[in-house]
């Protein structure tokens, strides 16, 4: 009989934390498959940030580092100065990203360190408890935004891969989202990209994922799914905004070095 | 290497190339960006990483993923820099990463001033992040014992697996003297880095995680319980201090770093006039030379302590006097260096007018009189 689905060997045995209808647990799987299918979960350094994914140090099968929150990157940068042979990811979710750590992954891009920075756009703050984030939707109701996001006295939110994708430096940016089974595995695919990015030592390669908080969202998972769909994609666009492959063939085929 | 002229903030440097350090991670500013520049020209020569970062934030973990992957590793700052660390610091120690923290102080509060100062004393010694932790915290008086103590540094965080911060007064960055950087690789002795992230083909079949979240109470208790009992073995094998003249002294000042330069040309002066002074030099501020106090002849009824700042050292010596004998306070601060001729005429003041029972004396600023 053939094996049509198996646990993949990059995440541990562990029972994740995670609730009914979250899609941190489907992006785990995810970067664990790819990581395997690479061959490099065995040379693989994994940094967890602060929230909901803090625990993920039980969940990646490889060596980890969990991060203050926000500072993902400097210490992925630090690791990589270290180890330039293995293969450093960068897990975040979106206040860890796009609020308190606004300043460490712009630089991380900002220098092309070649790691992979796996970033998680719940559109809340989870571990706390349902704040609102830099990313949570104009009008969506959380525990700090009562009546609902307003834009007037938030800001908009905050569109992390567009935002990158300016810099020089950040080789390789798209975004990708879990809300359907289509989505997922073209989610795997970019993932993969990003981390061949870094193989091939092509620098700073970010994967933003549109993820479900049903939790805080208030929603059932079916309908948080829905919600992604009907909400979140509609303000951030699916699709690549940098890639090395396509920019050397803007460039005419030729890379700098070349 | 034979002695040569080098300021302070670079010896610092060159000592911890010698020690082995190969990775520097920092942001400017005075007085220290010298040892941020000469990182920046010799780290490179010797294959090592120099990394400018974006914030003193960004530098301190950048150590934390560095001495987490196993390297030696080093950065420095000055006063509002070191400040802005001590997130990073407290996960250090949480986490029991070895990472040496060069802090040249300035005066503060706030963005105070560029001149030296010593009040930063707290921030090294009191656990300036959240949580219970210490760090080890060398305190130099000379460019050569300052590259001597970065050395004995980068061991002594690999030994206890701890953040271990030099703390220099701005004076001590900038102030040019002969040195002699001796080559110190790391001690054979130190055990091998097993625990460091450097991906389970090194270590098949565990998992390295550098970690400082312990969400049970009762397990994370018994980590900080962990933690203290080294901070126990530092209390009993790291202190460093030099006592001068205490044998037979009348009066004891107590002074670190610069100061204590000072306070001996005082001593010196004192000294030609019959008046017999001993001072206690802290090296470590923590773990604190306790001992030295305790055992001073009973015939000190007086201490000195004099600072370059309101007084914060001050608590360590009441701490370890325990109300034995009187402790008096002299202090400059925001950058102002207290004079070889005050210390004396303070002294002096004690030693003629103070009687046991009266007040402590306690003189800061420009003040002539004790107040
Ligand atoms: C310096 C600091 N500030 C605040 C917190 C509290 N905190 C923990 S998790 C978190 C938000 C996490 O939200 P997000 O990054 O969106 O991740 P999610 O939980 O949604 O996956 C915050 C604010 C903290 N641990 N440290
Ligand atoms: S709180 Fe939200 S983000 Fe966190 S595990 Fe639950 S559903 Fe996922």
């Amino acid at each position: 009989m053939a094996v049509v689905f198996q646990r993949t060997a990059g995440l541990t045995d562990a029972e994740t934390h995670y609730c009914p209808g979250c899609t941190h647990g489907i992006v785990h799987r995810l970067v664990g498959e790819v990581l395997v299918e690479l061959g490099v979960l065995d040379r693989a350094i994994a940094v967890i940030p602060v929230g909901c994914a803090t625990l993920a140090y039980d969940y990646f099968n490889c060596d980890v580092q969990q991060a203050a929150h926000g500072r993902a990157p400097a210490v992925a940068t630090g690791i990589r100065r270290v180890l330039p042979d293995r293969v450093v990811f960068a897990y975040q979710g979106d206040g860890d990203l796009a609020s308190i750590g606004t300043a460490e992954i712009v630089h991380a891009a900002h220098r092309s360190e070649n790691i992979t920075v796996i970033f998680i756009n719940n559109a809340i703050y989870g571990m706390t408890g349902g704040q609102m984030a830099p990313t949570t939707l104009v009008g969506q109701k959380t525990t700090t935004s009562p009546l609902g996001r307003d834009p007037r006295l938030a800001g908009e939110p905050i569109r992390i891969a567009e935002m990158l994708a300016q810099i020089p430096g950040a080789s390789f940016v798209e975004r990708v989202a879990c809300d359907s089974p289509p989505h997922v595995k073209a989610a795997k695919r970019v993932i993969r990209r990003a981390f061949e990015t870094q193989l091939a030592g092509e620098g700073f390669a970010l994967v933003e994922v549109l993820s479900t908080c049903p939790t805080n969202w208030g929603l059932e998972p079916v309908d948080a799914l829905a919600w992604v769909r009907d909400h979140m994609i509609p303000y951030y666009p699916l699709g690549n905004l940098r890639d090395p492959k396509k920019d050397a063939a803007a460039r005419g085929g030729v890379r700098p070095e070349e | 290497m034979a002695r040569v002229l080098m300021k302070g903030n670079e010896a610092v440097g060159a000592a911890a190339i010698a020690a082995g350090c190969r990775h520097y991670f920092g942001y400017p500013i005075t007085p220290q960006s010298e040892l941020l520049e000469y990182m920046s020209v010799h780290l490179p020569k010797v294959g090592g990483v120099f990394l400018q970062s974006e914030s003193e934030v960004a530098a301190i973990n950048m150590c934390y993923g560095a001495a987490g992957a196993g390297a030696r590793v080093m950065t420095g700052s000055s006063s509002p820099g070191i400040a802005l660390m001590q997130e990073g610091i407290s996960y250090l120690a949480g986490a029991e990463l070895p990472s040496v923290i060069v802090n040249i102080v300035r005066g503060g509060p706030g963005l105070g001033g560029i001149q030296p100062a010593q009040s930063d004393y707290h921030q090294s010694t009191r656990g300036g992040g959240d949580g219970d932790y210490k760090l080890l915290v060398y305190a130099p008086s000379t460019v050569q014992e300052m590259a001597e103590l970065v050395a004995l540094a980068f061991d002594k965080a690999d030994e206890y697996r701890n953040p271990v911060m030099i703390v220099g007064d701005g004076m001590l960055g900038q102030i040019m003297e002969p040195v002699e950087i001796v080559e110190r690789p790391p001690d054979p002795a130190l055990p091998p880095k097993t625990w460091a992230t450097t991906g389970t083909r090194d270590h098949p079949g565990s998992r390295s995680i550098i970690n400082s979240l312990f969400l049970k109470p009762e397990v994370l208790e018994h980590h900080i319980l962990d933690l203290f009992a080294k901070y126990e073995r530092m209390r009993e094998r790291e202190v460093l201090v030099e006592e001068y003249r205490v044998e037979d002294a009348d009066l004891v000042v107590v002074a670190y770093g610069t100061t204590a330069r000072i306070v001996k040309s005082a001593i010196a002066a004192l000294a030609a006039e019959g008046v017999r002074v001993g001072l206690i030099r802290p090296i470590t501020l923590f773990p604190f030379p306790a001992e030295s106090l305790r055992r001073l002849p009973d015939r000190v009824a007086n201490l000195l302590v004099v600072e370059m700042s309101m007084g914060q050292m001050i608590d360590d010596v009441r701490i370890a006097n325990e109300g034995r004998r009187t402790v008096h306070f002299l202090g400059r601060t925001g950058g102002m260096i207290p004079l070889p001729q005050v210390i004396a005429d303070t002294v002096r003041h004690i030693l003629a007018e103070h009687h046991a029972g009266d007040v402590p004396h306690v003189s800061v600023g420009d003040e002539k009189g004790g107040r």
